[in-house]
């Protein structure tokens, strides 16, 4: 199962938000495309360029006039791979986190056991080296995901996600922020269609630790999640 | 005296001011009382600091000031949950004109009647650094 050999999926889009990421989402689209050709990155006014680099890559780039946040760009994003007959919905990260191996093998796993939501977890096995801290904090997300959506996930702030249309139809995401990740989990487990998780390795490269969310961007999640 | 008058003249511009914002009919006509209200008792309590401390005394705070400071911080705080409501509300519709513009663009995009480029103002890779000013904000 190597990505090289893989057919190209064409029946799915991947979704990818997009924020001052010029230095490394031209490789990354570059990486994905040959595995999936239908690729919509949602810049969310980037001050470095980061849309041209992602068009020159050859990915279907739009643009919001004004920064939104991410959870608003993953619902722009999502609607508009509806709108283009996606069957299924891939999101996935712009700073290299994420693996195409891992995106191809969740569609294939969604497509066998025909289930219509897959969920990339860093904490099936041990392969994902998070930091003690980064840990902790995702643990303590995962369990009030939980607790909030009913689920029972081993990972809640995943990027990398699979959804066939008729579960995508059901995201309608109101946090613009970071909240979405939570919110996401909770309507996809309002439209009671079967899910799995699967195990995903996410690369935390210097480029992304510096850039990443910081634990206190946490604190602001959670205010967003109750206050809301 | 000087500071009767210094107060009710910043109480009647207050008023005016507030009063200028919109909203939907039965809140902003429940605000306007309550602040109708607030002014009487601010202005009589200027005229008439006696009044003040009894009502003060009667319902068990020791001075006429405590018992503004009071209805200032209830005042206030109510002002910032109002003020948040409005915010999201805001950031909401925000968000939904903004996406409605970017997928009608994309449409057009991708019917071809107008070209896939960017704005006239948009960067380009390699011009100005990343800039420090991050537009994400709370
Ligand atoms: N459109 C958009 N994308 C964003 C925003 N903030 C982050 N992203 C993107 O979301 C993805 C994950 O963001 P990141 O900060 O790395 O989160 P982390 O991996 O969970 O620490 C990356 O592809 C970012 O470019 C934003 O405000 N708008
Ligand atoms: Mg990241």
């Amino acid at each position: 199962m190597t990505g090289m050999s893989r057919p190209p999926v064409d029946d799915a889009w991947l979704v990818v938000p997009l924020f001052n990421e010029a230095a490394v989402v031209g490789d990354v689209v570059r990486g994905v495309l040959p595995t999936f050709p239908h690729v919509v990155c949602v810049d969310d006014g980037s001050s470095d360029g980061s849309a041209a680099v992602a068009r020159a890559a050859g990915a279907r780039v739009l643009e919001h006039p004004v920064n939104l946040g991410q959870g608003a760009a993953l619902q722009t994003g999502i609607t508009y791979a509806l709108s283009r007959g996606a069957r299924y919905v891939v999101t996935f990260d712009a700073d290299g986190q994420h693996r195409v191996e891992d995106a191809a093998d969740m569609v294939d796993l969604a497509r066998r056991e025909d289930v219509a939501i897959v969920f990339g977890s860093r904490f099936l096995d041990d392969r994902t080296d998070a930091g003690l801290l980064k840990r902790i904090v995702l643990k303590v997300a995962v369990w009030f995901t939980n607790q909030s959506t009913g689920l029972r996930l081993t990972d809640a702030h995943n990027g990398l996600r699979v959804m066939r249309a008729d579960a995508a139809r059901g995201v309608r995401l109101r946090q613009d922020r970071m909240a979405h990740a939570s919110e996401i989990v909770l309507q996809l487990g309002r439209t009671r269609l079967p899910w799995r998780e699967h195990p995903v390795h996410v690369l935390y490269t210097d480029y992304s630790r510096g850039k990443g969310q910081s634990l206190w961007n946490s604190v602001n999640i959670l205010v967003d999640l109750v206050f809301r | 005296m000087l500071i009767q008058v210094i107060l009710l003249v910043a109480i009647g511009w207050v008023a005016v001011v507030l009063n200028r914002s919109t909203a939907d009919a039965r809140h902003q006509a429940i605000r306007r009382l309550l602040l109708a209200a607030f002014i009487v008792a601010a202005a009589a309590s200027v005229l008439f600091p006696s009044i003040l401390s009894r009502i003060a005394n009667v319902i068990g705070v020791g001075r006429g000031a405590d018992l503004l400071l009071y209805g200032l911080v209830i005042a206030f705080l109510s002002f910032i949950a109002t003020s948040f409501r409005r915010m999201s509300r805001m950031q909401s519709q925000l968000t939904a004109l903004a996406r409605e513009l970017t997928l009608a663009r994309a449409a057009l995009v991708d019917r071809g009647v107008v070209p896939d480029v960017a704005g006239p103002d948009a960067p380009t890779p390699g011009g100005p650094a990343v800039s420090s000013d991050d537009p994400r904000d709370d």
